[in-house]
């Protein structure tokens, strides 16, 4: 048969066989061993509590030398702009090489994939951090070679998510909400709550994004609508409160028309009105805005989560001296001000304020960047859910789990 | 240069012997030409392909700690237990299944008329125009073709628009799984044309002509002579449409809804958000699974035989 390819009783049949063998064999296999295991246990060894970073004890950089004429940077889309990569390059010399990651978990593989060796830093989010630094795939910072960061808000000069026993991983950067966003077409003011997204009165028109840190979305709501579940804090949340909020998410699901896995997907869906109300981020409201769109963006009264950004020095950045010059020069108050007004974020350096005014007036209070205390404390920051609590019991759900509930049970 | 021209024919001579004791060794040994010659393609099949496969099959056993994902080397059929004890994932493998063969029937349907007047009636004029209208939309993206069709479905959009027009009330397609079957019918038409386009082209008019001498009305000469030499050609081409939609996951991405739950959606979640590698190396053998089951009863029906 000439378009295959294939003749009678060829090598390639042949192989086609043995792959069909193995195929039974494993189905066989498969559903015989299938009685023990469901989807809620994956192995159980997901618990910080004994683990430690391995790599701790590496000697930190004492004083930044020569730059090595490079630095290849993993990052959020729009993290690396001209406006403040161009004059970095010119500074230090150091060309800045690009790749971009679409979610933390591509991140996170990332890092683990070049083996830690192709790539000097990662601008990875506090759902991500811990996943990297106790996978050994980062590296301790010396914070006295970083001037600026003794600017920053306190709440982000040694988060938990990317310093461990006062031993800093890498330098905070930005934050953000993941804010409600409606069609001002469809609302004529702003929603309260978040119950709106749960709401059958808007079936067809809700969006919430396609990742399964959306339960703890779920169980911020809970936490305030159903005190009896006793949830505390979104990520860190027993079998009965994580039952709770897939509960809530599968009830959802029949109101959701889309669940949305890229930004610009969201953008669309609200331009051609096929979503009315939803989960984004400031980067979407500010791209609609932009293109005149009548959109509006609130945190509600239950708050919302959020994103806690942080440059990580690869385990085995190549590039050493210039990732130093980059921390040093990121944490600026005028560059931060920079990557704030133009990403839709929040800086870290309480002086960057004066500077976003500077660059777009009223951008300062947009973007909170002046009350962050009372403000952060509305903003439940993303972190990896892990299998030990706070309290230090192991009853907490993990992440592998809340991914499993995310496509078998909500999806 | 001087040196060269005064060592030249001297070195040519002896590069003459050795080549043609070479040849000579090598003419004498069948085995060893056909193994020099077949080495470097066979390489690049064990390295490339068959290494590949061996890798994914290896990493399907295995597991990862799910708080750092590293993947942790030990043996055991969890992933293969999750994926058949799961009835979401039962789920999701018998949609995928049932999608790929509505594809591939649909396809096929459409495809076999058109293939029949390309390949038999039109004249070479318009043989050429079809085969360009064909080939032409797989030279643009493959995403700017799904998101052509998105601007088609969405509210308000083409589709509505034009129902409108003709006074008809507006349909809901965009995100749900008909919009999906729609774009994956569309998407892989061409490689369902084009190998029953090759099959009806070879079959002599002798035969069509002798059935219809022999008595056979037009829809017995198609059944019974027709079909059944075009049959290796429609399994070449439901191969394709097969394996390429059971394959698929950016038209679901897309174009579905919150019910376009396909086999590579879940591993492509399972890779690029949880970073399980081992668990969508599972998933990933189950198409290819399929895949075999398929081709073994291609094989049965004895459509890779003929021609």
């Amino acid at each position: 048969m000439g378009i295959l390819g294939v003749r009678p009783r060829s090598r390639r049949m042949q192989v086609a066989l043995v792959l069909a063998g193995a195929a039974l064999i494993t189905v066989g296999c498969g559903s015989s061993g299938s009685s023990g295991t469901g989807t809620g246990s994956t192995g159980g060894t997901g618990a910080t509590a004994g683990l430690k970073v391995p790599t701790a004890n590496l000697p930190v950089l004492q004083k930044i030398g020569k730059g090595e004429g490079k630095l290849n940077l993993i990052a959020w889309e729009g993290y690396l702009d001209p406006i403040w990569v161009k004059p970095f390059e010119q500074q230090t010399g150091c060309q800045v090489n690009a790749k971009y990651a679409g979610s933390s978990d591509e991140m996170v593989s990332l890092m683990k994939n070049g083996g830690g060796g192709q790539y000097d830093m990662v601008s990875s989010s506090g759902d991500a951090d811990l996943r990297i630094l106790y996978a050994g795939d980062a590296r301790p910072v010396n914070m006295n070679l970083i001037p600026s960061w003794k600017q920053f808000y306190p709440a982000f000069q040694s988060p938990p998510f990317n310093t461990i026993n006062g031993v800093h991983y890498g330098v905070s950067l930005q934050w953000g909400p993941n804010v409600l966003m409606y069609s001002k077409k469809a609302f004529a003011t702003a929603p309260t709550s978040w119950s709106v997204i749960y709401d059958p009165k808007y079936k067809g028109q809700v969006t919430v994004p396609d990742n399964p840190i959306q339960i703890a979305d779920a169980a911020l709501y809970l936490q305030k609508h159903k005190p009896s579940l006793g949830i505390t804090d979104p990520y860190e949340l027993t079998q009965p409160q994580f039952q709770a909020a897939v509960n809530l998410l599968a009830a959802q699901k029949p109101l959701i028309e889309k669940y949305w896995a890229l930004a610009s997907q969201e953008i669309f869906d609200f331009k051609n009105a096929n979503a009315t109300v939803g989960a984004g981020w400031p980067y979407q409201v500010s791209t609609l805005k932009a293109a005149k769109f009548p959109i509006g963006d609130t945190i509600p009264s239950e708050g919302a989560t959020g994103w806690a950004d942080t440059w990580m020095l690869a385990a085995k950045a190549p590039d050493i001296n210039c990732a130093y010059m980059w921390m040093r020069y990121i944490s600026t108050p005028k560059v931060q001000a920079q990557q704030a007004v133009n990403y839709g974020e929040t800086p870290d350096n309480s002086l960057a304020c004066s500077y976003m005014d500077k660059i777009q007036a009223g951008s300062c209070a947009q973007y909170h960047a002046n009350a962050p205390s009372s403000y952060l404390k509305s903003i439940a920051l993303w972190k990896t859910p892990i299998a030990t609590c706070d309290n230090g019991k192991p009853d907490c759900v993990p992440y592998a789990d809340w991914v499993a509930a995310w496509n078998t049970q909500v999806k | 240069m001087a040196l060269t021209t005064a060592t030249g024919p001297g070195r040519q001579r002896k590069r003459d012997g050795f080549g043609l004791r070479v040849s000579a060794a090598l003419w004498r040994r069948p085995w060893a030409r056909a193994t020099i010659l077949l080495t470097p393609p066979l390489a690049w099949f064990v390295l490339i392909y068959v290494a590949a496969l061996v890798v994914l099959l290896i990493t399907a056993f295995w597991q990862i700690n799910p708080f750092t994902t590293n993947i942790e080397r030990i043996w055991s059929l969890t992933n293969f237990s999750q994926i058949f004890s799961s009835a979401a994932y039962r789920g999701v493998i018998g949609r995928t299944v049932g999608m790929a063969a509505a594809v591939t029937v649909v396809d096929a349907v459409v495809a076999f008329p058109f293939a029949y007047y390309m390949a038999r009636v039109a004249s070479p004029r318009t043989r050429t125009a079809l085969f360009v209208a064909i080939l032409l939309p797989l030279w643009a993206s493959y995403l700017a073709k799904v998101y052509s069709w998105l601007l088609i479905f969405t509210h308000g959009g083409a589709l509505d628009w034009g129902l409108g027009k003709v006074g008809l009330s507006q349909v809901h397609l965009i995100y749900t799984n008909w919009a999906v079957f729609t774009v994956f019918c569309y998407i892989w038409l061409p490689f369902m044309i084009i190998p029953i386009y090759a099959a009806l082209e070879r079959i002599p008019s002798s035969q069509l002509e002798a059935s219809q001498d022999l008595g056979a009305r037009t829809w017995r000469t198609t059944r019974s002579v027709l079909i059944p030499l075009a049959l290796p050609g429609i399994v070449a081409g439901s191969i394709f449409t097969f394996s390429l939609t059971l394959g698929d996951y950016i038209t679901p991405l897309l174009v579905g809804g919150t019910s376009a739950n396909f086999i590579g959606n879940i591993i492509y979640t399972n890779i690029g958000i949880a970073n399980n590698v081992p668990f969508a190396a599972a998933m990933a053998m189950v198409p290819i699974g399929i895949m075999a089951v398929y081709l073994l009863c291609a094989r049965a029906l004895g459509a890779l035989e003929a021609v």
